[in-house]
């Protein structure tokens, strides 16, 4: 019988407060070491902790997001153990009552979709950073991230597939992005995996597990996972015993080490911290919260398909991103024609060039959907003159690709074109698509004279050689022909 | 000068017979006289005081002062104290100069209060003889041979002694209300909450409790007008409005009669605080203290405190919980004590000599006792079966009060004990909190006041304790009393 992997994960959302989660220094990444600990972080005698409201709320928001139960009454405990960048010797977390319990996510994958059930959701702080290798035999300790306040959002082990297990990630960061809880900046460490993973024959009890910490990308989860799994399925089938562990993964060898095992696991003496009353939510602070919930990436997905006429995976993307959904919703509405409704073939179009154009060059040069070259209002403009036949789909890439070459001239400071400028590049281009019938038909007349070789390879059953006839009939109008006249021309007087 | 009461020094400096630097130097003379021998305070900084007196008789000038204006304050070497040496009474400490001011510091300096300097203490506070000190046991002012009380013993020996006119103190299981009582002078614990903790360090969060000890309930309500406050920084801290604790000292009981302006005053005795385990002088003192009452006008009610047996146990599993964390930041890392580079191998071995170093002997006793009892397996039997007791605690003054205003009885079980003598019985030195470890756990006001001596001519405290928020009453009976008795204004001899 085959090995089924099972996975949880633990995610660790940095959430987008200004203020840390018990003090008034700043969150702000990057500044020099020890330039963001105040008094509280660096735990001097004396100080106490303050529960940060925005923290909160957000937590609230994001337990409203996935359907969770919002804890009206929810109570920080201390974590208890030394390491040096942990200043007060305990990690203020939430431990039996978190003010987030159950919720799901839903994820999409190419054979469906699946639900991804939350046991919980807490609020906690960060310890600092520990640096082993600038200081010559000592360590460097960093509290500036001591206290950024976090969210641990943690799966049920709902998953059975690294391919899973991403795509559940990915859903989650799309979502605490989507409702401005987090920015999701993996590589500045605001969003984190723990992937606890086991395997067992399915139908047997669940296997022991280990749990790889920390991964900081999508790839290096799937990586790590996929490792992780393989090498406990090939420890079982050795005869050998999988033991509860903390593993670490390691990019360059693309394995996982243990790092510490259950046997010297801490005690960590959870116990509710006295500093601070348990967290009280009011009815109305959840219904506040509740109702200056966006339309969530979920519902959208589905209105998109409904509404749209999108596929799953094209309306999947567009939610990838609150902006980039928004981007193409703003995009469909400027192709409208005055007094026009859009058809689903019209949002296709629109979803295509968001996806295909917008989306790809965001990827290729690495920016965020902030930073998208052409606006909705350009981009809607150029496609409405498409829909309008005034220019073709070649045109309307070129016009496209130049404003988004304007727009990296100032550094995505300014979006490139504008509507007037897609009308006034139309007109002193010369570059209104050739639709006149009588001038395509001379043209097409012209480029079979000139090539009867291909002409004779068509007529024998090459259809390569179709194309490029039509090839060289747009090269004739400069660009401009409209390409399905121009192909049915074609057609019409080949087979005659 | 050094008996007057602060209503009489604050109209002095008001009136500039005397101004606040020439205040501070009587202090400071007095203070470098006799502190050799009784050890109650850390540090002194003689300099810095006289310029925060300047700074004051400035304010006088332009009549620009507050009632406590110009006039010192001896501050425990719990609060944290800019610029001045924060020890906490510990090795660990020793060398922490406080980069910031706790809020009743803030308090005391907005007021104008001059920092007299910072009295000594047992170990962070745990200790109920200031013999935990890393910096020596303070005398009793009454008798050199025998303990102040703890853990703010260096503040109430120097309001006794008269080496201070007013001092700040804190109060877990007794802190402030066992020393006052043994050293002859009035201590106020107020409701949990009133007083901000920011920059008090930390024993036990959820007991912990600022207060004032002065000569009279007259001077600790003046202290506490400036102590109290709401504080933000402090989530424990009560948010309601400002109150004169002084308001009522005046103002007769509710009914009261001419000449028994406390007639209506009902006194709860808890039978389960005069029964086995109470010295007799003290016994003797309490009675006589109670019938004073009774010629004011007051009842006495019996009642029980039926759980009162279980504070001890309670609060010893309670307390050294909450400190086994709150004291692990000092681990060498930031700041205070480190072991010496060569003694330690690697990290563990840094943390482990560090502590074993900087702590002394009962508060490591007392981290390895919370550690315990918050340990996997342990927590249910300990820790959550002591919180419920404390439950029970705080039930049993809600029903107390249904008979009774307020509760009285001894603030300890026996007068001063002689230094040495219980330090190597920890349970004997616990026992010394019976009867004020309750306040603590249900977080009730409560004071102890001179009402006489005991045993080898020693002070006797009698312990008042209020319902929530009753400070400023309390203070007026406790007010009634001292205008009809002379206990308080009593000073030992040879100082």
């Amino acid at each position: 019988m085959a090995w089924e992997t099972v996975i949880g994960l633990e995610i660790h959302a940095q959430l987008s407060t200004k203020s840390k989660m018990f003090s008034r220094a700043s969150t702000q990444f990057g500044a020099a070491p020890n330039a963001q600990a105040c008094a509280v972080d660096i735990a001097l005698p004396g100080v106490l902790p303050v529960a940060n409201k925005g923290a909160v709320e957000r937590a609230i928001r994001f337990g409203l997001a996935v359907g969770g139960t919002i804890n009206r009454r929810s109570v920080f405990a201390r974590k208890n153990y030394f390491y040096p960048d942990l200043p007060k010797g305990y990690q203020i977390s939430q431990y039996e009552l978190p003010i987030v319990q159950g919720g799901a996510v839903n994820i999409v994958l190419k054979d469906g979709e699946r639900t991804v059930h939350l046991t919980r959701a807490h609020l906690e702080e960060d310890a600092g950073k520990s640096l082993h290798e600038d200081f010559h035999g000592m360590s460097g300790i960093d509290l500036n991230r001591a206290g950024t306040p976090l969210l641990e959002i943690v799966s049920e082990p709902d998953m059975h597939s690294s391919e899973e297990a991403v795509a559940y990630a990915k859903a989650v960061h799309t979502l605490v992005r989507w409702i401005d809880i987090c920015d999701g900046n993996m590589q500045e460490g605001s969003f984190r995996c723990d992937a606890n993973v086991s395997v067992h024959r399915p139908g047997a009890p669940l296997g022991t597990r280990r749990e790889i910490k920390n991964l900081n990308s999508f790839r290096f989860l799937q990586q790590a996972i996929d490792y992780e799994a393989k090498w406990q399925i090939a420890t079982l089938e050795d005869g050998g015993r999988i033991h509860q562990a903390t593993v670490l993964f390691d990019p360059d060898s693309g394995e996982t080490r243990a790092m510490r095992s259950k046997e010297d696991a801490h005690d960590y003496r959870y116990f509710p911290d006295p500093d601070l009353l348990p967290l009280v939510v009011s009815e109305e602070t959840v219904a506040k919260i509740r109702k200056d919930l966006p339309e969530l990436p979920e519902e959208r997905r589905r209105r998109y398909m409904a509404a749209c006429g999108l596929s799953a995976y094209d309306s999947s993307i567009l939610t990838t991103d609150l902006t980039l959904a928004t981007y193409f919703e703003n995009v469909a509405m400027h192709s409208l024609k005055d007094g026009e409704a859009l058809a689903h073939a019209d949002y296709k179009l629109c979803a295509n060039w968001v996806i295909n154009e917008v989306a790809a060059k965001l990827n290729e040069e690495n920016l965020p959907p902030s930073k998208i070259g052409v606006s909705s209002a350009t981009l809607g403009h150029i496609l409405r003159r498409v829909r309008e036949d005034m220019i073709n789909a070649r045109t309307a890439k070129d016009l496209f690709s130049e404003f988004w070459s304007d727009a990296r001239k100032t550094s995505y400071v300014r979006q490139g074109g504008s509507p007037e400028k897609v009308d006034e590049k139309i007109e002193s281009g010369g570059l209104r698509q050739v639709t006149d019938s009588s001038a395509l038909e001379a043209i097409v007349d012209q480029v079979i004279a000139a090539n009867p070789k291909s002409v004779e390879e068509y007529r024998s059953g090459r259809e390569k050689a179709f194309n490029a006839l039509v090839g060289q009939a747009m090269k004739a109008t400069r660009g401009k022909g409209n390409p399905a006249q121009i192909n049915e021309i074609l057609k019409r007087k080949l087979s005659g | 000068m050094i008996n007057a009461s602060l209503r009489e020094l604050s109209a002095a400096l008001a009136a500039k017979k005397i101004s606040s630097v020439e205040l501070i130097r009587i202090y400071l003379d007095r203070i470098e006289r006799f502190n050799g021998e009784l050890n109650a305070f850390i540090s002194v900084d003689p300099d810095r005081s006289l310029a925060l007196a300047a700074g004051a008789d400035l304010r006088i000038a332009r009549g620009d002062h507050a009632p406590l204006t110009g006039i010192p304050v001896a501050h425990k070497d719990i609060y944290c104290t800019k610029g001045w040496l924060t020890t906490c009474g510990s090795r660990m400490l020793a060398n922490f100069t406080s980069p910031y001011n706790a809020h009743v510091i803030e308090r005391f300096d907005a007021a104008g209060a001059v920092i007299l300097g910072k009295t000594n203490m047992d170990e962070f506070a745990m200790g109920s003889s200031n013999e935990t000190s890393f910096y020596g046991p303070v005398k009793n002012p009454w008798n050199r041979a025998f303990v102040p009380g703890g853990s703010s013993g260096g503040s109430a020996c120097a309001v006794a002694a008269r080496l201070a006119p007013a001092a700040t103190a804190t109060d877990t299981g007794g802190s402030i209300r066992q020393p006052a009582a043994l050293t002859g002078i009035t201590g106020l614990k107020p409701t949990y909450g009133i007083v901000s903790r920011y920059g008090m360090i930390a024993f036990a969060s959820s007991l912990d409790q600022g207060g004032p000890m002065g000569y009279s309930a007259e001077d600790v309500a003046m202290l506490l007008n400036v102590m109290a406050g709401f504080d933000e920084r402090d989530s424990t801290s009560l948010e309601r409005e400002g109150e004169d604790y002084t308001r009522d000292l005046d103002r007769a009981w509710d009914g009261a009669t001419a000449g028994r302006p406390l007639s209506g005053l009902r006194i709860g005795l808890p039978r389960e605080h005069f029964g086995e385990g109470l010295s007799p002088d003290v016994a003797q003192a309490i009675e006589a203290a109670l019938a004073q009452f009774e010629k004011l006008g007051a009842k006495r009610v019996e009642i029980g405190l039926p759980n009162s047996g279980l504070s001890v146990p309670a609060y010893y599993v309670i307390a050294p919980a909450e400190a086994s964390s709150n004291l692990s930041r000092f681990d060498g890392v930031r700041y205070g004590y480190r072991a010496p580079a060569s003694e330690y191998r690697d990290l563990l071995d840094m943390y482990c000599k560090t502590r074993a170093q900087g702590f002394g002997a009962e508060v490591k006793r007392r981290i390895l006792i919370g550690t315990y009892v918050l340990s996997h397996g342990y927590y249910d039997a300990y820790y959550l079966k002591a919180q419920r007791i404390r439950r029970l605690i705080a039930q049993d003054f809600v029903e107390a009060f249904r008979q009774c205003d307020v509760v009285m009885g001894p603030a300890s079980p026996t007068v001063a004990f002689r230094i040495g003598a219980k330090v190597s019985d920890p349970v004997q030195m616990y026992l010394n909190d019976i009867y004020t470890i309750p306040a603590n756990l249900a977080g009730l006001p409560a004071m102890s006041i001179p009402c006489g001596f005991g045993e080898n001519n020693l002070p006797v405290g009698l312990h008042i304790v209020g319902n929530y928020f009753t400070e400023a009453r309390m203070l007026a009976l406790a007010h009634q009393y001292q205008r009809a008795t002379d206990w308080h204004r009593r000073m030992p001899a040879g100082v």
